[in-house]
């Protein structure tokens, strides 16, 4: 197996609240895999570390062999790592065709003077971009949306829409923030696949996700965090009878 | 009914020299949330530069057009690093800080320009030689000069062009995605920095082109003159919703119109008591009127989803 992503040690505190606490994972080349926990254990904030949003305390992360500096949003998109986000964040008064080639900015290239002057090479390019666009809202299966606004989608358009966007930077791994919140039963299976066709086209999928069935039918492994700790890591069906998991989730006993 | 036409000509060239301006407060705005008060003094650098160039090459032979677009070019280059550098100097480094900070320095950084302005050209009105085709021609009892008609052309081609620019380019998508939301368009590669200073660049250089063709217009040029005109702008922004390309447009030629038409009818419906000198009071109750009954502006989304 080659590993993707190693994070570890990794620390973040806000202010008093210690949000992570020397976590430490890896996640292979092809996986799955399912970061879960009670609300407030910090799954969201070490997507916002992993991606550059939050600057860790301590620690180390390294990506396709390169350590992640402590660095900015736009590097780490550089180095393969694209997201979702928990409350969706389009751009919402662009169109969903848009919105998706706005994506394609990392790995294209015009500038001003294309913009200015138009020539052949920026026209191919913007072809291009367009013509990508298209294809991932075909891949997402809302084709027929691309010139609606984004805030008027629909809720489950509008995830399939941040998915689309995301895999237009051109991802080795997809980091996906409760993809399926607020999505009807439909839409759930319709989300998971969405995600087995990605890791069929071989992506990797990091997944924080709320709706158990979904992570435990999807994940090749899962990690649990509770307090900012990694308390298990394991095959889901393993992770699902680990007694500290469960004491997570239920309460401490005292 | 030819006072009303001839204010009507009158009103949408002053206001395609508004829309002008008013692009350069918009698009500011909309990405960093930040008041440029400091616009207006660029139009007034523009204005002044381009003069310089004019007086120099004024009798060198060259045909007058081509004069004046030498000096339009100075004034764009010259506007376009005076933007670039406004916004390094005075803007970055408060980029963070609260709201207020940034504003009372766009004040500072106007002061400093005028006076800047006042030590290079001096505190005297300089005439503009008259280097554009000036005749007047006569429609329907109305007349116009040529000048008009090439400030209002040359207005409208070049927002027509920045239209297409924001709109359909590469650069405008990353524009419009940085004003919604700058880290989520960093995530998808684009320099919010990178995209920061061209905003101001192009700002800037709608700004020069402004100056020089409200001075062509007006034949004068002053240290002062960019005040009360980027006041005027200002309020075409927020007229037509401030944030909104197509808003400031709409806002700048509908203020012109305005202004012009009140200032052509209020010695008649007054009696007599206010003369044209109240032009100027149109276009501050425009803008009070707008900020009591729709502060959002013509064209504006919701205020709350700036902040």
């Amino acid at each position: 197996m080659t590993v993707l992503l190693e994070a570890r040690g990794v620390g973040k505190s806000f202010g008093g609240v210690q949000a992570l606490k020397e976590v430490s994972l890896t996640i292979a080349a092809g996986e799955i895999y399912g970061l879960i926990g009670p609300n407030g254990a910090g799954k969201t904030t070490f997507f916002n570390v992993l991606t550059g949003l939050y600057q860790r305390d301590v620690g180390e992360i390294s990506f396709d062999g390169k350590p992640l500096r402590l660095s900015s949003p736009h590097q780490v998109a550089h180095a393969g790592v694209a997201r979702t986000f928990q409350n969706i964040r389009l751009f919402a008064n662009m169109t969903a065709l848009e919105n998706v080639m706005v994506g394609r900015h990392l790995r294209t290239r015009a500038g001003v003077l294309g913009a200015v002057f138009r020539n052949q090479a920026t026209r191919k390019e913007e072809a291009a971009i367009r013509r990508r666009a298209e294809e991932l809202l075909r891949y997402v299966g809302i084709e027929h949306r691309a010139d609606t606004i984004a805030r008027h989608l629909a809720y489950g358009d509008q995830r399939r829409l941040e998915i689309a966007r995301a895999l237009a930077t051109e991802p080795k791994l997809l980091a996906l923030d409760e993809p399926a919140a607020g999505m009807n039963a439909t839409e759930t299976a319709g989300l998971k696949v969405l995600i087995e066709g990605l890791r069929a086209d071989g992506l990797t999928v990091l997944l924080i996700e709320h709706d158990v069935r979904l992570v435990m039918g999807l994940c090749d492994r899962v990690a649990v965090l509770d307090y900012g700790e990694k308390i298990a890591e394991d095959v889901p069906a393993s992770v699902q009878k680990n007694p500290k998991v469960i004491e997570a989730y239920l309460g401490g006993t005292a | 009914m030819d006072i009303f036409l001839q204010q009507l000509i009158n009103g949408l060239t002053l206001g395609s020299i508004y829309a002008l301006v008013a692009l350069g407060y918009t698009m500011v705005y909309g990405i960093l949330g930040l008041i440029n008060f400091a616009h207006g003094e660029v139009v007034m650098i523009g204005a002044l530069s381009s003069l310089t160039i004019i007086r120099l090459l004024a009798d060198s032979g060259l045909p007058g057009p081509v004069v004046v677009l030498i000096g339009l070019v100075f004034a764009v280059v010259v506007c376009m690093a005076l933007g670039f550098t406004i916004e390094r100097v005075a803007y970055r480094p408060l980029r963070n800080a609260p709201r207020l900070a940034p504003l009372i320095t766009a004040i500072g950084v106007s002061i400093v320009l005028q006076q800047l302005a006042m030590l290079i050209w001096g505190r005297s009105y300089h005439s503009v030689p008259e280097l554009l085709p000036a005749d007047r021609h006569e429609i329907f009892g109305a007349s116009y000069t040529e000048i008009q008609v090439i400030i209002v052309v040359v207005a409208a081609v070049t927002m027509a062009g920045l239209m297409l620019l924001v709109s359909r380019t590469r650069l405008g998508r990353a524009m419009r995605a940085t004003a919604e939301n700058p880290a989520i368009a960093g995530l998808m590669g684009v320099d919010a920095n990178r995209i920061i200073s061209l905003t101001f660049i192009i700002g800037s250089g709608l700004a020069a082109l402004a100056g020089v063709l409200i001075s062509a217009n007006y034949g004068i040029a002053h240290y002062n003159m960019g005040f009360i005109l980027g006041l005027k702008a200002f309020t075409a922004a927020v007229l037509g919703g401030i944030g909104n390309l197509a808003g400031a447009m709409v806002g700048g030629v509908l203020l012109g119109v305005i202004e012009a038409l009140g200032a052509g009818y209020i010695g008649d419906l007054s009696g007599g008591i206010f003369g044209s000198a109240y032009q100027d009071v149109f276009a501050f109750f425009v803008l009070i009127t707008v900020l009591v009954f729709r502060p959002s502006g013509l064209m504006g989304e919701k205020v709350s989803e700036r902040a």
